[in-house]
């Protein structure tokens, strides 16, 4: 049939964003992806579909349909969901696929109630079909993919500036596939490459074209977008400044402006949604629980300065990263989400270690778990220094993002801790020469930052899935977390921590493992942050850590991510700042149970991935907590008890929420 | 026999068992796929077994489950929609309605008139299949 509308305004674009080959014809040709559990109602729609002339895909369920986006991340214009199905939550679909692949997304049911119909547009749904479809209905969904291009062009021309724009427009559709795939995986390197070669004088008139390379929101790209925003302050949060703190080569200011949309809209689906039945606990009240981050922030730096290892100004640095981490960590979560399916990521863990320091992308990157069970043993070994290397990250003021890195370098790792939440109390794993341990640590920088923690989750859930490196480090390590009893001390060798309370150092332990699987920290750190685990002590971590392990850590060190995660999510959410310390805990748990629970099972059950990442946006919504957390160090005594408080409500839930076990305790880069 | 057949598929409309979506369904059918209508109904047949017997099962579990009764019931409810199926939809409407008062007899009851209609249509789009293919 003849949809011929090519009279749109965006003739151009169309043209180009189809294989030159049917960009006459378009719509035609349109790629579709149906999912729908109902085979009759499959059957129809590709049939109506085809009449259309469009390219259809169908699935019969949404997990298969995530891993067919993610295998084909430029493979598909437009996904149709039904909202009802068995393995999950359409609306779930539909957030994955907007944050992960930036797609428009239209649902369908026969259910027309207004709630439901009202859910759809919140969660970003392009479109709402009500069953039983009819032809014209379909017709005319190629608008949605036509009027998302056009929003993003615009906003490329409205940009137009900065490097990075001009580099990524420019990139050809063969770049984008680089582009992307840089993006996912974190190739910095390649896309620096590309970039460098890549004229500058390129045309930029592609960019008026629909033709756009689309980004792929890697769970690591994501954490640096959350970093970024998150030191923004999320209200302050522009694209162009998201752009120019992320520093990722070849982003353009109009994939940031969109997925800072949907970040947006995710964080406000989360705040309209309290407490409530993201069914992680770990959201927790936002507002108090960021409070409370700070003051366990503050509390653990505090501690830990006290015991003479971190030195003040690393307290500071990370309860600022702490709390900014919250806001990243929504975003991460949404990746971890994502990744959990599929842990593309992991990959790039190793690419990462490259980047580390600094690239904040290796965080989450690093979680994948592809760590090689010589990075285990590497980080294994690092472990033992692993007492120095809480130090060191303290005095490096790197990014929770660093920690990811970290995990993928050893020593980049440390700075990387320092990065990510720029607190620089992660960056432990620098003079950790132990790769294993560094890595810890990024998981438990985000655990510090607590912020992450909802976000972390998620991300940390898909990169448990390679924990196969990380359970050998936690191994190695020795870590006998495996129960409550932190051993970190034993590889860390941190022992004046204990001093302060061996739940600081095992904080700091946990947190050092829990840079492995740096994603798993994250989660780990925002629930526990609700949960409220202030407990320091790691054992009440390790041992939370090491029955949700399963899920994920396929005995991997993702455990140990996810370890960091569950302290935090057993309170129950909320506690925004609980979890940042209780997330440290479960990092270092999760690091120490590694070594004890090796196997835990990679599923952290994306399920607990969604929620961290719901819960995350709850909070998040607060980023202003930074500025509150640091007031709460003052009150050490308060904050103490707080965390103590926090631990023992907390310590529990995390478990299986977490789901580390992708963490990518292999990326550890021994 | 195409008047036979052209007169059994009025008669289904006439009579309330289909609905314009098998239009739908029918405007699909083409040269490329000319069996397509029958292709349709049979996949909604064969599936629509299992979620049948689901809800056979759940209905004898004591205490009644009804919001999976209802859940499995709206699965059930979208495939006949899907199809045209009018009677057998407004059936499980009222299965639904039953669920949502927890009227356990009403259930019961309605559920027995869901299958019928089910089955009756079944066997009525048979018969118009069959016209239909030896028409041709």
């Amino acid at each position: 049939m003849n949809l011929g509308v090519n009279s749109m305004s965006v003739t151009t674009s169309s043209a180009s964003w189809k294989s030159d080959a049917v960009s006459d014809q378009f719509p035609a040709g349109l790629r579709v992806l149906v999912v729908d559990d109902d085979p009759t109602c499959l059957r129809i729609l590709e049939k109506m579909l085809r009449n259309c002339r469009y390219e259809v895909t169908t699935c019969g369920r949404a997990e298969v349909a995530l891993k067919l986006l993610r295998d084909n991340k430029d493979g598909f214009d437009v996904v149709i969901s039904d909202v009802h199905m068995p393995d999950m939550d359409g609306f779930k679909l539909l957030e994955r696929v907007g944050l992960e692949m930036d797609l428009p997304v239209i649902m369908m049911s026969a259910d027309d109630s207004k709630s439901v119909v009202m859910k759809g547009v919140t969660h970003g749904a392009c479109d709402y079909l009500i069953k039983p479809v009819r032809m014209e209905a379909l017709k005319n969904i190629w608008q949605h993919v036509v009027r998302k291009k056009k929003n993003e062009w615009k906003e490329k021309d409205a940009e137009q500036s900065g490097s990075v724009e001009e580099g990524d427009r420019q990139q050809k559709p063969t770049d984008d596939a680089d582009y992307s795939s840089s993006a996912n995986e974190g190739n910095w390197r390649n896309s620096r490459k590309r970039k460098e070669e890549e004229d500058d004088g390129d045309d930029k008139d592609d960019s008026s074209t629909l033709k756009k390379p689309r980004v792929v929101w890697s769970v690591e790209l994501h954490q640096q977008f959350v970093t970024a925003v998150n030191q923004l302050g999320i209200d302050k949060a522009v694209p162009k400044k998201i752009l120019e703190l992320m520093n990722v080569p070849g982003l353009t200011r109009e994939n940031v402006a969109s997925h800072l949309q949907k970040y947006r809209l995710y964080l406000r689906r989360l705040s309209g949604q309290p407490q409530n039945g993201l069914g992680n606990s770990f959201l927790g009240p936002q507002d108090s629980g960021f409070g409370s981050i700070s003051s366990l922030n503050g509390l653990d730096l505090q501690a830990y300065a006290s015991s003479g290892q971190i030195p003040a100004q690393s307290l500071a640095s990370i309860q600022a990263a702490a709390l900014g981490r919250v806001t990243n960590k929504s975003g991460i979560v949404d990746q971890r989400n994502i990744f959990s399916f599929d842990n593309p990521n992991m990959r790039f863990l190793d690419g990462q270690q490259h980047h580390s320091n600094g690239k904040q992308v290796n965080l989450l990157h690093g979680i994948p778990t592809n760590m090689d069970s010589k990075q285990l043993a590497a980080l294994h070994q690092s472990g033992q220094p692993f007492g120095n290397t809480l130090m060191n990250v303290h005095s490096q003021s790197g990014q929770s993002n660093s920690l990811l890195t970290q995990m993928v370098q050893p020593q980049s790792r440390t700075q990387m801790l320092n990065e990510v939440g720029g607190n620089p109390v992660l960056n432990f794993p620098s003079s950790v020469g132990q790769p294993g341990l560094s890595q810890a640590i990024p998981g438990s920088v985000f655990s510090r930052y607590g912020m992450d923690n909802n976000n972390v989750r998620p991300l940390t859930y898909t990169s448990l899935s390679q924990p196969t490196s990380v359970v050998e480090f936690s191994r190695s390590q020795g870590m006998e977390l495996s129960g409550n009893s932190i051993p970190l001390t034993s590889n860390s060798g941190i022992p004046s921590y204990t001093s302060k309370g061996t739940t600081l150092q095992e904080e700091v332990n946990s947190e050092i493992k829990g840079s492995r699987g740096f994603l798993p920290n994250f989660d780990a750190f925002n629930e526990l942050s609700q949960n409220r685990t202030d407990t320091w002590d790691l054992q009440n971590v390790g041992s939370t850590f090491e029955t949700p392990q399963h899920s994920n850590i396929q005995s991997r060190l993702d455990v140990a991510p996810s370890v960091l995660v569950q302290p935090a999510f057993t309170s129950d959410h909320r506690n925004g700042h609980i979890r940042t310390t209780s997330v440290n805990k479960a990092a270092f748990s999760a690091a120490t149970s590694l070594g004890n629970g090796t196997n835990f099972g990679q599923q952290l059950t994306p399920s607990h991935a969604d929620s961290a990442l719901r819960i995350k946006t709850e909070r998040l919504p607060d980023m202003g907590f930074q500025n509150s957390l640091f007031p709460d160090q003052l009150g050490q005594d308060d904050l103490m008890s707080t965390l103590l408080k926090q631990q023992q409500d907390g310590l529990a839930p995390v478990e299986n929420e977490f789901g580390f076990d992708e963490y990518q305790l292999d990326n550890l880069p021994v | 026999m195409e008047r036979q057949a052209a007169y059994l598929r009025n008669a289904l409309f006439d009579q309330g068992y289909l609905d314009e979506q098998f239009l739908q369904l029918e405007d699909l059918q083409d040269q490329a796929n000319p069996h397509f209508v029958e292709e349709v109904v049979k996949l909604f047949y064969t599936d629509s077994v299992r979620l049948i017997q689901s809800i056979e099962l759940t209905l004898k579990n004591t205490p009644r489950d009804f919001e999976k009764l209802d859940k499995i019931m709206h699965q059930f409810k979208g495939s006949t929609t899907s199809i045209g199926a009018k009677k057998v939809k407004k059936e499980c409407t009222q299965f639904q309605e039953y669920c949502n008062v927890g009227n356990v007899e009403g259930c019961i009851r309605e559920f027995q008139e869901v299958k019928q209609e089910h089955a009756a249509l079944k066997r009525k789009l048979e018969n118009y299949f069959q016209l239909a293919r030896e028409a041709r």
